[in-house]
């Protein structure tokens, strides 16, 4: 349980970091923050099996981080260098960790999720026993590639767990215009597997309704569709003025931090006491303030390589 | 490497046997699917349809359902499910019924598949087949009948295969299969029933070496697909009128065997480009700029030429659609007219 704590608070400091780091200039391109919706991602990662794999989204950062994946080498790919996780290749919007069972952030909207329907094919053609998770946000719930993938997976009924974060967003477009008045879970009914809505700001409801669909992919009886109903602090992009939403709104959220809120669960609980939180909450900062350290030392990628990697 | 003859298994001479271009493209499935387990097949209608065009035939009988695998259309799940089978242990075939319908699976094809290697730092390879029946001639009109391989062959990370003759069509698609990148095979539609020598062995061609299929003097006719057989039947033509056309078959256009392209212009110093797709962006529009850059620019006794499709959509009618794209009697005249310039 502090573990899950540790890995949302991990989460959250790598992205303030990230963000000051572009503020800095020592970042560049585009970043697209998740800081709010920490609780989706170590959930849901963390009622799955560390064989099992994942695809992720252009917000993916959490789920790289609660996959496993070392911190110095995300902020070293980053900041674009050669010892980060994609060599300096891919960027935030690109990340994976093959060997974590991360196959990789997507920067186009339910790209992920046709593949993630092959990742569950190949499994359950290989008799294996792991099962795939399919990261999306609520806009890519409006893409084909939503359809036919959960088409698909239903009709063979691959071992697949579809997670939708539901941050009310899709960049400006609120979720209240984007869908004719339904719970996007409720789009399951179409492919005749189970849909649930649940609060993604409570990690423990994420924990366990991704634990029952992981239990029901890994048993065979198809994929889940989840709608976890959380909510993204800040904007799309850098690029974003928020002109789309109140600051009331935003507020309202944020009293509803995921963080906050399991932290006092666990004081309550007396799993933990104020101390070492506050340990566990300077841990954090070090090992985010280690990575950019390393990530600052690390060398930038010689051009000369650069067509290396475009065929194996 | 300049291959002046079709390359073969070394030793005794192959086995040998008169196949259809359709015949060889399932005979390379068969005996991929014997010899690998990993590969399977997916697409819509491959298997007790046998296929749009019957290439499929009866696979789904020896191999079944699961690696003979009919999926609903969904052209962006079907090659997106590929790029998950190959990321994860598999070797998929993945069909797209047209190859109009690939625009349905571009993103996957050119946002998702070519890329991963390159932006997750060569820490990962996308082993992918895709099929796909194109060109016209088949009367089915503008949504059935394109020439896309330039847009595909516009990609890194991308291989792009364009086999002309049975042989090829089984011993490059048994390349494509066994090489560790996305590959995208256009099958054209009416080559499926030609036929020719196919050895019964297991070969795999080199991606990435053309052919010369008619060694001349006078001018090099650049050619590929459809257009490999129209080409050499206008090179016998206006070999009568003592114009000696040598013809090459580019085989695969991505990547592209230069260095026999130049060679062959170095030698003719005249040379015709022809292909099927429209010439605005078409692959002749690369080959001609490659020419351009070489040295073979120093041994050109008149301009490079391009015989293309004409600007328009294929047509319905039947004498539009023959006029749309380069026939034999159109070879030979271009041929003849540049051998005079």
């Amino acid at each position: 349980m502090i573990e899950l704590l540790r890995q949302m608070e991990l989460i959250r400091a790598f992205e303030e970091m990230a963000e000051q780091l572009y503020v800095r200039g020592l970042i560049h391109g585009t970043m697209h923050l998740s800081i709010g919706q920490e609780a989706c991602a170590v959930g849901a990662i963390a009622a799955l099996e560390p064989r099992d794999f994942i695809l992720s989204t252009h917000r993916g950062h959490g789920h790289c981080i609660a996959k496993g994946a070392d911190v110095r080498r995300m902020m070293a790919e980053f900041m674009g260098k050669e010892t980060g996780y994609c060599r300096g290749r891919g960027g935030s919007m690109h990340i994976a960790d093959v060997e974590g069972g991360n196959l990789g952030a997507n920067g186009i909207v339910a790209g992920g999720l046709p593949i993630a329907a092959g990742v569950g094919l190949s499994l359950k053609m290989q008799g294996r026993r792991e099962i795939c998770m399919a990261f999306f946000g609520d806009g890519a719930a409006n893409e084909g590639a939503f359809h036919e993938a959960l088409n698909s997976a239903a009709i063979w009924r691959l071992p697949i767990v579809f997670f939708c974060e539901n941050n009310q967003y899709a960049m400006s477009m609120s979720v209240r215009e984007a869908f004719p008045g339904i719970d996007i879970s409720a789009r399951a009914a179409a492919y005749n597997i189970p849909g649930i809505t649940i609060d993604g700001n409570d990690l423990l409801a994420v924990y366990d309704a991704v634990s029952v669909a992981a239990q029901r992919a890994r048993a065979g009886h198809g994929p889940t569709l989840i709608e976890a109903k959380t909510y993204r602090w800040r904007g799309h992009s850098k690029s974003d003025r928020n002109l789309y939403r109140t600051q009331e709104e935003i507020e309202q959220w944020k009293a509803r931090d995921p963080i906050a809120r399991f932290r006092r669960l666990l004081i309550d609980e007396g799993i933990l006491d104020a101390g070492r939180a506050a340990e566990l909450t300077q841990a954090v900062k070090a090992e985010i303030a280690e990575a950019v350290a390393f990530a600052e030392a690390s060398p930038e990628p010689d051009p000369a390589s650069m067509e290396d990697e475009v065929y194996a | 490497m300049t291959a002046y003859v079709q390359s073969t298994p070394t030793g005794t001479p192959p086995a040998t046997r008169e196949l259809s271009y359709a015949e060889a493209i399932r005979e390379a499935l068969r005996q991929e699917m014997r010899r690998d387990p990993r590969v399977f097949l997916l697409g819509e209608d491959i298997g007790v349809y046998g296929g749009a065009f019957g290439v499929t035939g009866d696979l789904v009988h020896e191999f079944g359902k699961e690696r003979v695998r009919d999926t609903p259309i969904s052209e962006q799940a079907i090659a997106g499910m590929a790029i998950g089978a190959a990321i994860t242990g598999l070797r998929p075939v993945a069909e797209i019924q047209f190859s109009d319908f690939i625009t349905l699976s571009a993103d996957q094809l050119v946002n998702q598949a070519a890329k991963m290697r390159f932006m997750f730092g060569g820490k990962i390879s996308v082993p992918l087949v895709l099929r796909t029946p194109a060109g016209s001639g088949t009367g089915a009109a503008a949504q059935h009948s394109q020439s896309l391989e330039a847009w595909f062959a516009h990609i890194p990370g991308l291989k792009v295969v364009v086999p002309a003759t049975p042989h090829d069509a089984k011993g490059l698609l048994i390349a494509a299969i066994r090489d560790p990148n996305p590959v995208i095979v256009f099958e054209h539609k009416l080559l499926y029933r030609t036929k020719g020598p196919v050895p019964e062995a297991l070969y795999a061609e080199p991606l990435g070496q053309a052919l010369v299929r008619r060694p001349g003097k006078h001018l090099t006719i650049i050619a590929y697909s459809v257009m490999v057989g129209r080409a050499l039947a206008a090179a016998e033509h206006i070999a009568q009128e003592g114009i000696d056309a040598e013809v090459i078959d580019v085989r695969t256009l991505r990547p592209l065997d230069e260095a026999t392209l130049v060679a062959s212009v170095c030698k003719t110093g005249r040379v015709l480009i022809v292909h099927e797709a429209v010439r605005t962006g078409g692959f002749g529009g690369e080959i001609a700029a490659r020419l351009a850059e070489s040295e073979a620019f120093d041994f050109l006794d008149a301009p490079i030429r391009r015989l293309a499709g004409r600007e328009v959509p294929i047509p319905y009618n039947r004498t539009l659609e023959r006029s749309a794209v380069p026939q034999v009697e159109d070879i030979v005249a271009a041929a003849r007219a540049l051998a005079q310039e």
